[in-house]
């Protein structure tokens, strides 16, 4: 007995050796070969993705409202040691903001009485969704957030997401009950621009740190740090004027731009549906 | 005949609990987890759990489940499918080869151990990315977050053999 046992052992395990060696290098050419797939940009990988995704979403829509709470928590802790500070801050805020207040209300009567003599037609209405992230993918291989929102009315790939700050990606990807943000920042992500003051056009290009790259410019232009960059509307997948960021430095490795919408604090955000998706057929006039 | 069955039960899914951590590794990885005021960075968590359970019970975390792991984390994260499934592949494949150097050494050999795979799992994971991509990746956010992981490696550890000791001693 105890000699066939040893027998046994002596044939199995060479035998269970290789095989697992075979299962190994099997699994190494799967990885590399989705990577490929990936690449190749096939519908089914994104199907595939998004499957798995909404299996996965309601888990991650239950573990991250704790987290929420906590961090919640640690933000209320933190704004109350600098109340006095704040305090001061909002006040010389608000007296600027009531000038505002008062400038805008005047361009909002100029405005009417002058759309009224030129027979105006508004445009279509933006319809928002608010949307709770879910999951955050950090910032090493990806910018991407996970939304709890999957393909209903006015959500769909492409769509500007956003929050009162600013722009803060595009939809990605959707499923039935997920979607996938590419934020700003990321290496995939490329946006029309334009310097707000000079009307400069360029592109705002990711590059998977907190600072993406201003790009594209025309030659000869010169762009100041402090310059605002908003969306151009080129191209057709974002509404011209929503606000972007910053332009924080300008040097030999580029101009690089400080987003309005702050990383570290991304909740809520605002799926924007304005109506811009695809080349639509031209409406029939009259 | 039916405590049998119960103990066959309670046996499996003992068994099943070194992958099971690493799934919740993978979530908690992307949780929206945020320091007020700073980047976002989240350590290794998942390579962690692997390198531990590859470590000290090979036979409860197989290749395969490696390989669903790394998969599971590339889906979640908008990564290349591939990329974590491959360097967690890598990984594991040098961690079972080395094993004997690091099985019953003090926990500084092990702690050590895993500042080599994580590095190594790092650098290649940049390369990867940089390739897919065609543009070499800034290294700066991957630098941060192996300093993070190479400190916060002592308490998942620990974590993890209390865990083993509770619930693995005999398997």
């Amino acid at each position: 007995m105890k000699e066939r046992s040893r027998f046994a052992s002596h044939v199995s395990a060479p035998i269970r050796n290789l095989a697992q060696r075979f299962a190994y290098l099997g699994l190494v050419l799967a990885a590399l070969a989705l990577m490929v797939l990936g690449k190749a940009d096939i519908g089914m990988v994104d199907r595939f993705r998004a499957e798995v995704t909404d299996a996965v979403a309601p888990i991650l829509d239950v573990m991250s409202r704790p987290v929420a709470s906590a961090n919640k928590v640690i933000a209320d802790a933190r704004e109350l040691i600098a109340v006095r500070e704040r305090n001061q801050e909002l006040r010389t805020d608000r007296d600027r903001l009531l000038h505002w207040q008062m400038v805008a209300r005047k361009l909002e009567a100029e405005n009417k009485a002058l759309r009224e003599q030129l027979n105006f037609i508004p445009g279509k209405d933006v319809s928002y969704v608010t949307a709770r992230v879910i999951a955050d993918t950090g910032g090493t291989f990806a910018h991407s957030l996970l939304l709890n929102v999957g393909a209903q009315p006015g959500v769909g790939k492409g769509m500007a997401v956003t929050t009162g700050a600013g722009l803060v990606g595009r939809i990605s990807g959707i499923g039935s009950r997920s979607a996938r943000v590419l934020l700003i920042t990321d290496l995939n992500s490329r946006i029309p621009v334009l310097i707000e003051q000079s009307r400069i056009r360029g592109i705002l290009a990711g590059n998977n740190t907190y600072r993406p790259q201003l790009l594209h410019l025309p030659p000869g232009v010169t762009v100041a740090p402090g310059d605002r960059v908003v969306t151009s509307g080129h191209g057709g997948a974002f509404p011209a004027g929503l606000p972007v960021g910053v332009v924080e430095a300008v040097n030999d490795n580029g101009i690089s731009v400080q987003p309005f919408v702050p990383r570290d604090r991304i909740e809520y955000v605002r799926i924007v549906d304005f109506g811009l998706q695809g080349i639509l057929p031209e409406a029939e006039g009259p | 005949m039916r405590t049998h069955l119960l103990q066959r039960f309670d046996l499996v899914a003992r068994r099943l609990t070194p992958f099971g951590l690493s799934v919740l590794m993978v979530l908690v990885s992307v949780l929206p987890l945020h320091v007020p005021g700073g980047a976002r960075v989240m350590p290794l968590l998942v390579l962690m759990s692997i390198y531990h359970w590859a470590v000290h019970r090979p036979h409860l975390m197989p290749a395969y489940a490696v390989f669903f792991i790394g998969l599971l984390q590339d889906i979640l994260g908008g990564i290349p499918l591939g990329v974590n499934a491959l360097v967690y592949l890598i990984a594991y494949g040098v961690i079972v080869s080395q094993r004997r150097f690091l099985v019953g050494k003090s926990f500084l050999v092990i702690w050590l151990g895993f500042t080599l795979i994580a590095a190594a799992a790092s650098m290649i994971g940049w390369m990867l990315i940089s390739l897919i991509h065609l543009t070499p990746m800034n290294p700066t956010a991957m630098a941060f977050q192996y300093a993070l992981s190479v400190g916060n490696f002592p308490l998942l550890a620990w974590l993890f053999a209390r865990w083993q000791r509770a619930f693995l001693a005999q398997v």
